[in-house]
Formats: structure tokens, C-alpha cells, sequence
């Protein structure tokens, strides 16, 4: 019997020449993540199970990024990111970077990618849920608890059980009035938000292998919101590049074998797809956007390691250039590279920046923003009973702060379209 | 480990999610410093939409007032308790408040993890649905060594999942007990 590519990561982590779903392994972790939230009681719990001579067990592989709440007067969560600073300064690590200087990269998924600790055939565990993402990059990424975290923090090892496998196919190009947003929502909506519980979900076909970087870890990041324990994608000559370009770490290339066991496969053409959202409450209460067109908004925002890449605000640029919102529209870029860049890119001779400033939208400092709610300062957070259409990844109740919100989860596309006109709108009719 | 679970139920329906347990704006407060700690019971489960919260009728707060321990001790879930984020602090809010098991359908990963890994709960899973057939405020004694949870206001008796390859670390305590007791850690 062959092996998918996790159990073949999973296998070179523990040491091992092949794994069994369902077994539970040690696994040599190769990057630890964390971030302002979760880090500093992690740091905690290190310390207090590893006694006061406590060892990091390589500096090298931890890498902290302050991304959650930053942007905050409120206190305690500044001592959250002076904990991290102070951490970072007594240990003298490496990787830190510090809100309010030049090394601050904004989101953590997307710094991971951008600053070269994702590479293929690796393992990388982080505080966050959302840590899936990095299996864009045809390597094992997970999320975790504090104590978890804390554990491999002084050890470098966790255990883990092997997850089953489950295969996503897409045939075809992608259509323009499509992202890789709709694409992962229509799975969601298929196998539900614990349909891929403790599973690794695995996608392929020409569809997604057409997708640049950016968009294949749209598909990776929501992996969480089907239950999945990891996303993954075979790394192929554009995630080489792209990886190449950011680092010298040597990386190893798995492949999934023709013969490897899936519990399920799922095939989709892409040719027969529709724009799609995710209704209030739950990313797996899906609709098309032709069901949900005409619902009246009080906001629009595109952000998150999910939905603020480049190519969400070159979709989003497309639409609203030289044109104006009709409703409060929040734009933040999740990470600084990103937001450089909203300079360098250009639709039709113009920068994105200023057909965005143009159109009237509200541009926010790279960070998680209102992604999770937050401190009562965040930017753009929900208000009172707003109707919200947002590019990030979850809209469980109160998500993005207000409990008596609603938000619907949409592509770039589909938000820009919709701020356009101040209800849901399907892209195709304003393209 | 306690033997026998005694306390109050507090029932809620499917997909409670991390931030329902514990809203993101109050992540910001210390987990270790003894008065900030305290936070977390208090608003532990204080997401949960208010139509939702203690069933079947809702409008049952977890929490009264200001108080920051919760009079139920036993929380009856339904399916993928514990969805969405990795924060570890849903299940330590929950501890503060006073609970001591979850009995639930299903789990998300990281929840059931950090669940036994920190140990702050156990998380049972029930063999079929149970949040129609326990009551907020029925007094429940759930029996660790035989998985089991007999509801002593109606009398009926609920049969448990078996909580298999993690019972060890459940038994331990956490995780960093369990690996010192299994030699993986020094001391």
C-alpha cells in the first residue's frame, strides 16, 4: 500500500519508515510558531514545567511573531507583546519580530511563507489554528494549544496521531469570476465543519496546481474549518521558486504514491462552479451568492491570513477601479509585504492603493484586525447588529465582535462587488 | 483524576465554537497571574448567543453577575465541541469557572487536546446525542473508571465512549506529568 504525502512527511518526522493512520507517533518538530495570544502563556507553562534553568530547544526553529492584538491601546494586551519582546531580548532569539519596527511582517501565516520558514517536507507546529496554512508549501503544518506548545518548546517533539487522508480534486482553469475562496467553501459546505476531524485534507488536480501560492493557501488556511488537521499540496516548480527565493534551507519534495489509501475523494469541475458565501453563523452554511443577492449590508471587509493577500486586493482593485463604495468598506493588508505592495501592483496604470483611496475605502495597518474581534479599538470591528461580507475565515457568533452581527463569508471578489452597491452582489454582474 | 464527577449539568447545542467559550476581546488577560485568572471564569461561555445558553429553554447565563465560578460543573455539548481556534484558553476559562468534564458527541482536534494535554477536563465523548435528554440544572454523576454518567434527577443512565489512548495522560494529569512518568522527561 502507498503513502499520501503527510503520512510521508509524518514518517520522516518520527523517524520512521511508514505510518498507519490512526497510530500515534513522536514527531521531531522543524518550526515552532507563535504570537502574541498564545505565546505568552505558553512561555508560561515552559517555564513552570522546565524549572527556572529552562533550555529552548533551538532557538533557531522558534519563530514569534506579534500579529493578533498589536493595534490596541488597551493594556493588558500591550503586556501580552511586551511579555514576547522581553522573552525574545532575555533568550536572544533570532526570529522575533517586533511590532513597531522595521522587522514587524504582520499576520503570521502569511510571514511564515514571506520570511522562508516554510518548506517543503517539513513539520511545523503553531499556536493557531490557522497554522494549516503553511501546507500550501507541500509540508505538515498544524495548529495547537499553549501546553502543547510548551512541550515543544523545551523538547522539540510532540506526539500526534496520523491522520487519515482525504482527497480534493479540481479540474479545469479557474474562471475569472472565481477565487480559491469559493473553491474551499463549496468543500466546507459539502463535508461540514467537522467533516475532515483529525484528518489531513489533501488538494489536487489542474485546478489547484494553476493557482499561485497565495491562492493555494486560501485553500490550506480553511482546512481548520472543515475540522482538518492539516491542508496540504504537493509542492511543484512554482512553490520551489517561491521557496528558493526566500531561503537556502535544503527541502525535501514528497508526493502522494497512485496507490496511497483516501477515506474519501471528492472531484469538482470548475466549469460548473458558482460564486459562494457563507451564511451567518458557520463557515459550512453554505449558499450561492445568487440566493443571498440583494441583502443589505452595513460593512464590507477584506483582510486575514484567509482573504487579505496580494492577489485578494488585485481581484478587489479590478472591480472597484475608478468606481465608489456604498458602504464602509475595511481593507487590511495581512501582511507588510503586502501592503508595499499595494503600491507596486497596478490595475489599468494605477496603483491599487490609490484606486482603493479613490473609491473610498478604509485601509488598516497589517495585522489580524477585526479578523477575530478583539480589544473594543480594533479596526473594524463589528458593531451592534451590523451586516458584515468579509474575506475571512470564520463567522461563528460574535467572531468579529459583536454578538448580534451577522457575517457572510465571501471571495474578494464578491466583497468588492457587493461594496460597490451596499447589498451581496455576484461579481459576474458588476465585472 | 477524581473518580466520581458530581454537579449540575449545563446543556448547549452543536458547534460551540472557542470563541463562544471564550470571546476573543478577553484573551488579553494573564493566565498565570493569580487575579487576572479570574477573568476567564467570568466570562467563560459568556459568547454563547443568549437563546443558546443553558438548554432547553436558553437565557440561562453560565456565570451570575460578577462571579467568576459557575454553579454547574458539567457541560452537555453536541457535535464538534470546541471548533475553531487553537486557544488554549477556552478549556482553562472553563476550568476556572468550576467545570470539570464536557460530555459531548464530538470534539474539534485542538479542543480535545488541549482538554487533556493541559489537563483542565476531560472531554467524554457520548456514544449518541445527549444534549436532548439531560436538562439544565439536572444534578449528573459521571463515573470515571466505569464511563458513565448517571443523572440523578431523572434517573436514567447514559453510557460513555471509553477515553482510549489518552486515558493515560488524563490519569497523569497533563502532559508534561505523563511523559516524566513514562520517562520521556527528565525528573
Amino acid at each position: 500500500m502507498g503513502m499520501t504525502i503527510t503520512e510521508k512527511i509524518l514518517a520522516k518526522s518520527a523517524g520512521r519508515d511508514r505510518v498507519t493512520p490512526g497510530e500515534s507517533v513522536w514527531l521531531n518538530v522543524d518550526v515552532l510558531m507563535t504570537h502574541d495570544v498564545c505565546g505568552p502563556p505558553t512561555i508560561d507553562i515552559w517555564k513552570r514545567e522546565f524549572g527556572p534553568e529552562a533550555k529552548i530547544w533551538d532557538k533557531e526553529k522558534l519563530v514569534i511573531f506579534p500579529d493578533h492584538y498589536i493595534f490596541t491601546a488597551n493594556s493588558h494586551a500591550n503586556a501580552n507583546v511586551n511579555k514576547l519582546r522581553q522573552f525574545a531580548a532575555e533568550y536572544n532569539l533570532p526570529n522575533y519580530y517586533d511590532v513597531g519596527t522595521s522587522r514587524y511582517k504582520g499576520v503570521c501565516h502569511m510571514a511564515l511563507a514571506e520570511e522562508g520558514y516554510n518548506v517543503p517536507g517539513t513539520v511545523l507546529f503553531g499556536t493557531d489554528s490557522h497554522t494549516c496554512t503553511s501546507g500550501a508549501f507541500g509540508m505538515f503544518s498544524t495548529g495547537v494549544g499553549n501546553s502543547d506548545a510548551a512541550f515543544i518548546l523545551g523538547t522539540g517533539k510532540i506526539w500526534e496521531k496520523v491522520p487519515e487522508s482525504m482527497l480534493f480534486t479540481f479540474d479545469g482553469e479557474i474562471p475569472p469570476y472565481l477565487t480559491a475562496k469559493d473553491m474551499i467553501l463549496q468543500i466546507i459546505g459539502d463535508i461540514t465543519t467537522d467533516g475532515a476531524t483529525y484528518r489531513a485534507m489533501e488538494f489536487n488536480g489542474d485546478g489547484v496546481m494553476s493557482l499561485p501560492i497565495s491562492e493555494r493557501m486560501t485553500l490550506t488556511n480553511m482546512a481548520i474549518e472543515a475540522g482538518g488537521m492539516n491542508g496540504i499540496i504537493e509542492a511543484d516548480a512554482l512553490t520551489e521558486a517561491y521557496v528558493k527565493a526566500r531561503t537556502s534551507k535544503p527541502y525535501e519534495i514528497f508526493k502522494s504514491d497512485p496507490d496511497a489509501k483516501y477515506v474519501a475523494k471528492y472531484r469538482y469541475n470548475l466549469a460548473t462552479m458558482e460564486p459562494l458565501v457563507a451564511k451567518p453563523h458557520s463557515p459550512d452554511n453554505r449558499d450561492t451568492v445568487r440566493n443571498v443577492q440583494g441583502t443589505k449590508l452595513t460593512k464590507c471587509y477584506i483582510g486575514s491570513c484567509t482573504g487579505g493577500k496580494l492577489e485578494d486586493f488585485i481581484f478587489a482593485a479590478r472591480l472597484l477601479f475608478g468606481q465608489t463604495v456604498k458602504v464602509p468598506t475595511f481593507l487590511v493588508p495581512a501582511s507588510t509585504w503586502v501592503d508595499s505592495q499595494l503600491d507596486v501592483e497596478t490595475v489599468n496604470g494605477v496603483s491599487l492603493r490609490e484606486i482603493f483611496q479613490k473609491a473610498g475605502c478604509i485601509m488598516g495597518e497589517s495585522s489580524c484586525a477585526a479578523c477575530l474581534g478583539g480589544p473594543s479599538d480594533t479596526f473594524g470591528r463589528a458593531q451592534d447588529q451590523e451586516v458584515i461580507i468579509s474575506t475571512t475565515n470564520r463567522n461563528f457568533p460574535g467572531r468579529m465582535g459583536s454578538k448580534k452581527s451577522s457575517v457572510y463569508l465571501a471571495s474578494a471578489l464578491t466583497v468588492a462587488a457587493s461594496a460597490l452597491t451596499g447589498v451581496i452582489t455576484d461579481p459576474r454582474d458588476v465585472m | 483524576m477524581e473518580k466520581i464527577i458530581t454537579g449540575k449539568a449545563y446543556v448547549l447545542g452543536d458547534k460551540i465554537d472557542t470563541d463562544q467559550i471564550i470571546p476573543a476581546e478577553h484573551l488579553v488577560y494573564s493566565l498565570s497571574d493569580p487575579e487576572e485568572k479570574k477573568k476567564y471564569g467570568q466570562y467563560a461561555m459568556s459568547g454563547v448567543p443568549l437563546n443558546e445558553a443553558g438548554l432547553p429553554e436558553g437565557k440561562k447565563p453560565f456565570i451570575n453577575g460578577d462571579n467568576w465560578q459557575s454553579e454547574y460543573s458539567i457541560i452537555i455539548g453536541g457535535s464538534n465541541f470546541g471548533c475553531g481556534s487553537s486557544r488554549e484558553h477556552a478549556p482553562f476559562a472553563m476550568q476556572v469557572a468550576g467545570v470539570k468534564a464536557v460530555i459531548a458527541e464530538t470534539y474539534a482536534r485542538i479542543f480535545y487536546r488541549n482538554c487533556v494535554d493541559g489537563g483542565f477536563l476531560i472531554p467524554y465523548e457520548s456514544y449518541e446525542k445527549v444534549n436532548n435528554r439531560i436538562r439544565t440544572g439536572d444534578e449528573l454523576e459521571v463515573d470515571v473508571k466505569a464511563n458513565l454518567v448517571k443523572n440523578l434527577t431523572t434517573g436514567e443512565t447514559i453510557l460513555l465512549k471509553p477515553l482510549g489512548d489518552v486515558v493515560s495522560i488524563i490519569e497523569a494529569g497533563d502532559l508534561f506529568t505523563y511523559a516524566r512518568q513514562s520517562g520521556m522527561l527528565a525528573g
